[in-house]
């Protein structure tokens, strides 16, 4: 991101979806959203690369929708509110898709939640993430 | 006139609605979700308000990306569920007290709070499901039980609205209903959190110690909840767990001491901590 440094950014493993990534995942975002409508999400699965024509996002953004790659559609711009309607048309839950994006199995994840959830421990600032 | 009598926090996991939707309740995963509702379920029997408050965050459903009101009061008749993305929820259309809700417009923006003011609006998860929760399950050619003044947050984009100015216009809405001249019971309810993360790769924080320092707040001293900062916020209950704000508006209309009567504190529901709790004013 351009800019100043901000004083969120040594969360770990976090984006604040502040002003400057709504500014550069507008058209991505509008994207997603349009797929709250089934209407909508019959056109686009039916022909994919001409839906997207209509979102002027980058390339790179594209070619994220179009791999599915969860992290980068959020690196980009992307907001998990938004995002989570692409992966509600894909048939993936709001818990599957934080198992993908973190890296587990579904099970795993699933396993982690009802043992409490992911600790507060060790995973406040980015320093304690740096020996992974 | 009309009067606040009571304050409800209450999570808003699209989860639990899917839950109630489907008829798993009692699997042994949902089942301690629910049970801490039934105590509320009775409660809400007695209470029989005439208006609900009801302040909650739209999640990227009603107000796409175009157009991000930070306050946004529900002025229209009725409100619809919403299509999320998977049909929208089998619950009644939710019912406005529009004389009261624009009523409250008028008084708070005179008050120095500039609300936007929605004339047609359909209503997602985060208000239906602590309709639901709170009411129990309601089918889509039944009515809810009380009349709904919808109070939208932006919570998606940062910044929300800090605490402070949750907490602050809690008092304002307060103001706006004791000023009303037709009685009526009115019950605030402040939802959304309690620690959850969604996204990216600390997807799954919880913070339980937080979290229930932050309901013994909600009780004993609301001031300092709401000087929490963002920071905080974001830190230690994940980056969604910005919503608790919306729990200072309903604690601001509150008075300042109140009886705590019920509480419960869940986890998980999917991705999420479930936090709820009753407040009730002593006068
Ligand atoms: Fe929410």
């Amino acid at each position: 991101m351009t800019g100043p440094s901000k004083e969120y950014d040594d969360i770990p493993g976090t984006f604040v979806f502040d002003a400057d990534r709504s500014r550069e995942g507008y058209h991505l975002n509008q994207f997603c959203i349009s797929l709250r409508l089934g209407k909508n999400r019959d056109v686009f699965n039916a022909d994919q690369e001409s839906y997207l024509d209509k979102y002027p996002m980058t390339p790179a953004q594209r070619q994220a929708v179009l791999d599915r790659d969860w992290n980068e559609l959020l690196q980009l711009g992307g907001n998990i509110y938004y995002t989570s309607k692409l992966a509600a048309n894909d048939g993936i839950t709001f818990q599957d898709l934080a198992a993908m994006m973190t890296g587990v199995s579904r099970d795993e994840y699933r396993d982690m939640m009802l043992h409490g959830g992911r600790s507060i421990d060790g995973n406040r600032y980015k320093s304690e993430w740096e020996n992974e | 006139m009309a009067r606040v009598t009571a304050g409800v926090g209450c999570s808003h996991v699209p989860a639990i609605g899917v839950a109630m939707d489907t008829g798993i309740t009692e699997q042994p995963y949902w089942q301690p979700v629910f049970e801490g509702f039934k105590k509320s379920r009775e409660w809400m029997k007695e209470q029989k308000p005439d208006v609900v408050f009801l302040v909650y965050n739209d999640h990227c459903t009603a107000f796409d990306a175009s157009c991000i009101p930070t306050f946004a009061l529900g002025c229209a008749a009725e409100f619809k569920p919403a299509d999320e993305g998977w049909g929208p929820r089998p619950v009644p259309v939710v019912k406005n007290h529009q004389k009261l809700a624009s009523h409250i417009a008028q008084s708070v923006i005179l008050d120095e709070f500039d609300l936007t003011i929605m004339n047609e609006m359909e209503v997602d998860h985060g208000l239906t499901v602590p309709m639901s929760v709170m009411f129990g399950q309601h089918g889509v050619d039944d009515e809810w039980p009380t009349l709904v003044i919808p109070l939208a947050v932006n919570v998606v984009q940062y910044p929300a609205p800090t605490g402070n100015r949750c907490y602050q216009l809690g008092k304002a809405i307060r103001r706006a209903i004791d000023s009303y001249p037709e009685d009526l019971n009115v019950v605030v309810f402040g939802t959304g959190g309690m620690s959850h993360q969604l996204q990216y790769k600390r997807a799954g924080l919880i913070n339980a110690d937080w979290d229930q320092r932050f309901l013994d707040l909600m009780t004993e001293d609301p001031k300092a909840a709401s000087q929490i900062q963002h920071l905080e916020y974001l830190r230690e209950t994940g980056s969604e767990g910005i919503e608790m704000v919306m729990w200072l508006v309903m604690r601001g209309a509150l008075d300042e001491d109140v009886t705590e009567v019920h509480r419960h504190y869940h986890v998980p529901a999917s991705n999420t901590a479930v936090g709820h709790i009753i407040l009730e004013n002593q006068t």
